[in-house]
């Protein structure tokens, strides 16, 4: 194994207990937004589809490499910006005050 | 050759040095933790949440920079039409909706992963790089599970999918099957090199798509909460292990955050609904037996609707301090307007009303809150279970709307059933109950309710809760 490997390790290590603890503190009543939260972070899976899209266009069948990188591409931006709007779009109603209730 | 048409005359490859690209990775990680860690109040979850999207955005710009993506164009059309894609859904949905978009955007999420690592696979499979190797294929493993599971999960929420549970003849045996053959696929992928790559991948795919719609049938509606959650936490560990088979530090890093905090997540709601969560990945099958025999004789429950002379409206007239408990059933009969405005009556009436949410109400984790919030119910009057619990006793009045399993007493005593030691909303013991329940069949657990055979304080309307609400708030406002 090369270097890289094990500090992807261990970042992965890191990672994943730093964030075990901080969602402890997440009350239960923001617990949608923040699932919808995380789910827009699981997006960042775009950086790989991006990364393996253009090595996939120097290759020797750079077509369908297109075809499914590109298709990577949406689906992992799909993920990424429906999930943030989605979850400002809660976070918003979240937002407003008690003394602003009768909006109806 | 395609590569003199779909790169611009320019390279980014020498912009960052190695170290600052790093180094910028690193900041990244630590934004995105701090944006989750702002989650934790509501008063600042917005800006985590714009944190956390603003570190994702430069994590793609230093990307496109570091790796020369930039001058590749041909990927900008796709960015923009999976944005706009994205944009469109997260503007459409109704709130009610929210448990299946999450589901939704979890299985193109873990789509995505998984065509990621099926790149990395095919080009990493005659090489040496066995690290590399095994987690592609497990990336593809998982990333597939995450797509078919989600969207057997987003199909039932949304109707589209019977959402009764299905249960296979010898599910539980097909499951582990399934998972046997996909173990001995991704070593077979990371350590052996016998077959040709799509062969292997093509396997991959197709006993990952087996075991993700396996996995999910057999999930009935209470279920659902834990299961979005645990799907939630797959496209993360997708999204990881894909990282590491790319060498993206950002990607496993981001990934890794995500599995850990939604397996937390699962864990929580497992909790909060007293389920192991060995027994909901194997598929289990008690509560349907329970439930099964509990259809059986629908008619042993009697038909009560008032066991009181007193009637339920001059209660919820002379009462002073009262609590709101709203079910899923509150959410199906689309009834939380209709609550908000019979708490408002309250309030003119001068009555203090609080309303009290267990962990698990609804179909995902905080449905409940995001509901009533909705309807334009200050997040000052929503209570958590916990911090409510011990207000029932002095509460005058509890008014249940479409609940029945999350304030079942017999999860304090009646062992052998599934909800025993499931923690509960202490509505039994409020000296005064009215429940707006479309009926008094036993909920998702199959346990009957002994609070609907209570002799005294008890109220039962039954019907649809947007209905019998509606007639009960036309009867105040004329008294």
């Amino acid at each position: 194994m090369e270097l890289i490997q094990y500090i992807l390790i261990a970042v992965f290590l890191v990672s994943t207990i730093v964030g075990y603890l901080l969602i402890n503190n997440v009350p239960s009543r923001l617990h949608t937004p923040l699932m919808s939260g995380m789910n827009a972070l699981s997006g960042v899976t775009i950086l790989g589809a991006l990364l393996a899209t253009a090595t996939a266009l120097q290759s020797n069948t750079p077509v369908a490499g297109y075809i499914f990188g590109s298709l990577a591409i949406i689906l992992a931006m799909i993920n990424v910006a429906g999930g943030f709007a989605v979850t400002n779009r809660m976070l918003k109603m979240f937002g407003k005050k008690k003394d602003s209730k009768d909006d109806e | 050759m395609m590569n003199n048409t779909v790169l611009l005359a320019f390279s980014t490859a020498n912009v960052l040095s190695d170290t600052v690209y790093y180094l910028l990775c690193g900041l990244l990680a630590v934004a995105v933790l701090l944006g989750i860690h702002l989650m934790s109040k509501v008063e600042k979850a917005q800006y985590g949440n714009k944190i956390s999207a603003l570190a994702i955005a430069l994590g793609i710009i230093i990307t496109l920079v570091e790796k020369d993506i930039l001058p590749v164009w041909v990927v900008y059309p796709a960015m923009a039409g999976g944005m706009a894609i994205g944009l469109i859904l997260a503007r459409r949905v109704r709130m009610i909706e929210m448990p299946q978009l999450v589901a939704l955007l979890n299985g193109v999420g873990g789509a995505a992963s998984a065509i990621v690592a099926s790149f990395a696979f095919a080009e990493l499979y005659q090489g040496e790089d066995l690290f590399g190797r095994s987690t592609a294929a497990l990336a593809v493993v998982v990333g597939t599970i995450t797509f078919f599971g989600s969207l057997v999960a987003a199909g039932k929420l949304h109707k589209l999918l019977p959402q009764k549970p299905v249960v296979l003849p010898l599910h539980q045996t097909i499951s582990l099957f399934t998972l046997l053959v996909l173990l001995v696929l991704v070593a077979w992928g990371g350590f052996f090199t016998v077959t040709a790559a799509a062969g292997l991948l093509a396997a991959m795919i197709v006993f990952s798509t087996l075991f993700g719609i396996v996995f999910s049938v057999r999930v009935g509606g209470a279920d659902m909460p834990i299961t979005i959650s645990l799907l939630n936490s797959l496209s993360g560990v997708a999204a990881a292990i894909a990282g590491f088979a790319v060498n993206d530090v950002l990607l496993v890093s981001v990934g890794g955050i995500v599995g850990a905090s939604g397996l937390f997540l699962t864990q929580i709601m497992c909790r909060a609904m007293n389920r192991n969560l060995l027994d909901i990945l194997l598929g289990k099958t008690t509560l349907l037996e329970k439930k099964a025999e509990a259809a059986e004789e629908p008619e042993a429950v009697p038909e009560v609707e008032e066991k009181e002379s007193v009637d339920p409206v001059t209660i919820i007239q002379s009462a002073r301090k009262v609590i709101i408990v709203p079910g899923y059933g509150m959410a199906l009969a689309q009834a939380q307007h209709l609550v908000k405005k019979l708490a408002a009556w309250l309030a003119g009436n001068g009555a203090s009303v609080k309303y009290a949410i267990h962990p698990v109400a609804g179909r995902m984790p905080g449905h409940m809150d995001v509901l009533l919030i909705e309807a334009g119910v200050p997040f000052e009057d929503v209570y958590e279970m916990d911090d409510i619990n011990e207000e029932f006793q002095e509460a005058e009045l509890t008014i249940v709307v479409g609940a029945n399993d999350v304030l079942n007493p017999a999860a304090r005593n009646a062992q052998g059933t599934p909800i025993y030691g499931m923690p509960i909303l202490n509505v039994d013991h409020c000296k005064n109950v009215v429940f707006f329940n479309y009926d008094l069949q036993p909920g998702y657990s199959g346990v009957e309710n002994p609070i609907y055979k209570r002799k005294e304080g008890v109220w039962i309307i039954q019907g649809d809760a947007s209905v019998t609400l509606a007639d009960v708030l036309s009867q105040l406002s004329k008294n």
